[in-house]
């Protein structure tokens, strides 16, 4: 069993869990990701790993609630345990070599991208980070990536913190002014990543964007992470999560990332009332 | 004197149309007074041709002898001295081409029924407390075994007798491998797998869920850090193949190893209860002709699907799966189309499977493997409809561990090269079987290598 021994909402939907992971927490690296199961019932669910203290041998995960399984875990506190919790699985960054840097996250994609970015400024190379929420309440780790980026630049969907735009606007005003990028490393929803790269391929920066589509078992058995990256059926659990932007098919990758959008649906649903039950036991529980 | 009908007797089965709606294993089996019917058909030869066609070497006319004279626990102990897993092999072992092709009844009439009779009397013995074997004294060495499918389990059971601490590092949430994840509920309980399983770990096997060997934690780190003197690999065959068609990757498609995964070993049929779903539609293709084919169609086929095919390149003939999952197939109505190709998947607008398209097949001059090799009928494209696809043409080995132990040869295909009378492999202290070096192929081949390896691991560990 995997102990919870930090847990911290970020904001409403996103919560941040230090788990008790030793061998894990000792191998992960930047790009790598866990898969963990809630209970003996429970799905298979790959998250990136968000950060490493191999002292205390804990990893730290940041989930959005959005579907059974993450609203399932959130009802979990310090000191409860996760059934499975395996990794680190996929191939590590590699960001060997990085000297001018954009990192570029959207949402939940920027618990993601900081890693990346925390392992390039420590390297010392100069890391622009571009991230992007769709309002103020939303943002998260502001003060961590201003601790690990030369320029931080924070886009608001609505513009509730003065800056109103996605992040290929933020980058395109760089680009524009003439900034000079040798990687563009990319890493959010399937659409903003394509938008990054639309606009990294007229500049010709070598873009690297992370895959997150459905898995079952992470580490090459299933197959049901396939994507098409240039032209090759490939698997992101074992030559990913990291693939080269400009190569993936991504109108496959969007479909494929709906397959089970009813099913998801459904299984909300019906054990929304199970669900319940158990947020109440685990308030009690937690107070 | 022994019983002389020519035939076997049948085991105790679901009826057709009630089974294909359920998980629950098809097969009942014998009860005593079937078992002892059937043992009395055994000849007990001399020079006993049964036990050369048993990959893991039963002395099957002594332990049939045993079941004639009703003595089933004693039966048991003759079983379990050389084979780890008596419950797992009498279901799901291809006895037609091994045992049961030797024996001398066979030669006018049907061979005893050697595996039928292994699964009454583990399943007997199971159910009557059976005590697992007492292992030899600790000798104080540490081996690891990499997989918990037939050839880790098995090779893990063989050297904890011989008095070796053994841990096996599994990377999925539950042990079992193959026997867990691929093979369905309806042929393999997956509580008799659980039951075998506890019996290893009573005598002291440990197992370690969640460990990926070449990610976790390295083979080297095994043998230099973690002070294990031996590591056999068993991984198995756990990357799936595709066909290399147009349309592999619409949604709907699935690698067998992906369907049978879900429904399984997440047991997607009791979806929404378990949060794991599988998608299955009125019509699925299932594209190959082994016995995981098998496993995919009937498991589809009880999901609901109206219309389930098998598509097969070549002739029923050729197709590698057993006799008996065929039969009990073609029993729950899925639908045989033999000589039969797809040669691309079509999606709808949404990018879902709506259709296949095929071209018909004849038989030409025999191939390397020794069947008829296929070729393509002209004009014979046409296209079936069907909601979902499962690709089960064969796995590769997993790459994981090779591209993590520097100085393990390995075949271009991705097998791990061994010496097959060890399993010794290009590194020192490091052995392999199962169908990580065979490719796919079946469970008693698996166990009869964990079984080799783990003579040979104990013969070098005594020199030191």
């Amino acid at each position: 069993m995997y102990r919870i021994v930090t847990k911290r909402a970020l904001h409403e939907t996103v919560t941040l869990m230090e788990i008790e992971a030793p061998y894990i927490a000792k191998k992960a690296k930047p790009g790598q990701f866990i898969i963990l199961r809630v209970d003996d019932s429970g799905e298979r669910v790959p998250l990136t790993v968000a950060g490493t203290d191999p002292a205390r041998g804990t990893v730290t995960i940041i989930f959005q609630k959005v579907g059974y399984t993450t609203k399932r875990l959130d009802c979990l506190n310090e000191g409860d345990s996760l059934q499975d919790f395996v990794g680190p699985l996929g191939v590590a960054s590699h960001l060997a070599g990085m000297k001018k840097v954009a990192v570029i996250g959207g949402g939940l994609g920027v618990a993601i991208a900081y890693p990346q970015a925390k392992a390039l400024h420590d390297m010392g190379a100069e890391v622009d980070v571009i991230v992007g929420f769709r309002n103020t309440e939303l943002m998260i780790l502001m003060d961590e990536l201003k601790a690990a980026s030369t320029n931080l630049y924070v886009m608001t969907d609505d513009g509730s913190n003065g800056h109103k735009g996605f992040v290929t606007s933020a980058l395109e005003e760089q680009l524009k002014a003439g900034k000079q990028y040798d990687h563009v490393i990319a890493i959010g929803p399937l659409v903003m990543m394509r938008a990054v790269v639309n606009i990294t391929k007229q500049y010709d920066i070598p873009t690297v964007i992370s895959m997150n589509p459905i898995m079952i078992d992470g580490t090459g058995m299933c197959g049901c992470c396939r994507v098409t990256v240039g032209g090759e059926m490939k698997f992101a659990c074992v030559d990913g999560p990291d693939f080269d932007g400009f190569a993936v098919d991504w109108d496959e990758a969007i479909a494929r990332g709906r397959m089970y959008r009813k099913e998801e649906a459904e299984s909300l649903e019906c054990k929304a009332c199970n669900l319940k039950n158990v947020e109440l036991q685990a308030k009690r529980g937690g107070n | 004197m022994p019983n002389m009908r020519l035939t076997k007797l049948p085991a105790r089965e679901q009826a057709p149309d009630v089974r294909n709606k359920n998980f629950n294993e098809v097969s009942q089996g014998y009860d005593e007074a079937m078992a002892v019917d059937e043992a009395k058909r055994c000849l007990n030869c001399k020079h006993k041709p049964c036990v050369s066609g048993c990959p893991v070497n039963v002395r099957i006319p002594e332990f049939i002898g045993l079941v004639a004279e009703e003595k089933f626990m004693e039966a048991y102990e003759v079983i379990r001295s050389t084979n780890a897993l008596p419950a797992v092999c009498g279901r799901v072992c291809p006895q037609e081409t091994q045992c049961e092709e030797k024996c001398v009844r066979g030669i006018k009439g049907e061979p005893v029924a050697i595996g039928r009779l292994e699964r009454f009397v583990a399943d007997y013995a199971m159910a009557h407390g059976a005590q697992p074997a007492k292992p030899l004294p600790d000798n104080g060495k540490k081996v690891a075994i990499v997989g918990s499918g037939p050839a880790g389990l098995t090779c893990a059971g063989d050297l904890r007798k011989l008095g070796y601490e053994v841990t096996i590092f599994e990377a999925l949430h539950t042990p079992g491998g193959v026997l867990v994840y691929g093979i369905p509920e309806f042929r393999l309980p997956k509580q008799l797998v659980r039951d075998e399983i506890k019996t290893l770990e009573d005598i002291g096997v440990k197992i370690e869920t969640n460990m990926v060997i070449g990610r976790s934690i390295t083979l080297d780190e095994l043998l230099n850090e973690e002070g294990f003197s031996a590591v056999f690999v068993g991984s198995g065959a756990g990357l799936p193949r595709f066909q290399g068609i147009p349309g592999e990757n619409l949604n709907g498609v699935y690698s067998a190893n992906e369907f049978l995964t879900r429904i399984n070993l997440m047991k997607a049929y009791t979806f929404p209860k378990t949060d794991t779903p599988v998608q299955v539609g009125k019509n699925a293709a299932v594209v190959g002709g082994g016995n995981v084919a098998m496993d995919a169609a009937r498991s589809a086929k009880r999901l609901g699907a109206e219309h389930v095919y098998i598509v097969y390149r070549r002739g029923e003939q050729e197709m590698p799966a057993r006799v008996e999952e065929v039969h009990h197939a073609k029993e729950e109505g899925i639908i045989f189309k033999m000589l039969t190709n797809p040669t691309e998947i079509l999606g709808d607008e949404n990018g879902h499977v709506r259709a296949m398209t095929c071209v018909e097949m004849e038989l030409g001059e025999p191939d390397a493997s020794g069947r008829r090799r296929p070729v393509v009928k002209a004009g014979s494209e046409h296209t079936i409809d069907v909601d979902t696809v499962v690709i089960a043409i064969g796995n590769s080995p997993n790459p994981l561990i090779k591209n993590t132990t520097p100085g393990l040869n390995t075949e271009k295909w991705g097998g791990i090269i061994v010496d097959e009378a060890t399993g010794k492999t290009s590194r020192a202290h490091v052995y392999a079987g199962g169908d990580t070096v065979t490719g796919a192929a079946t469970v008693i081949l698996a166990m009869g290598a964990g079984k080799t390896a783990a003579a040979a691991i104990h013969e070098e560990l005594s020199k030191q």
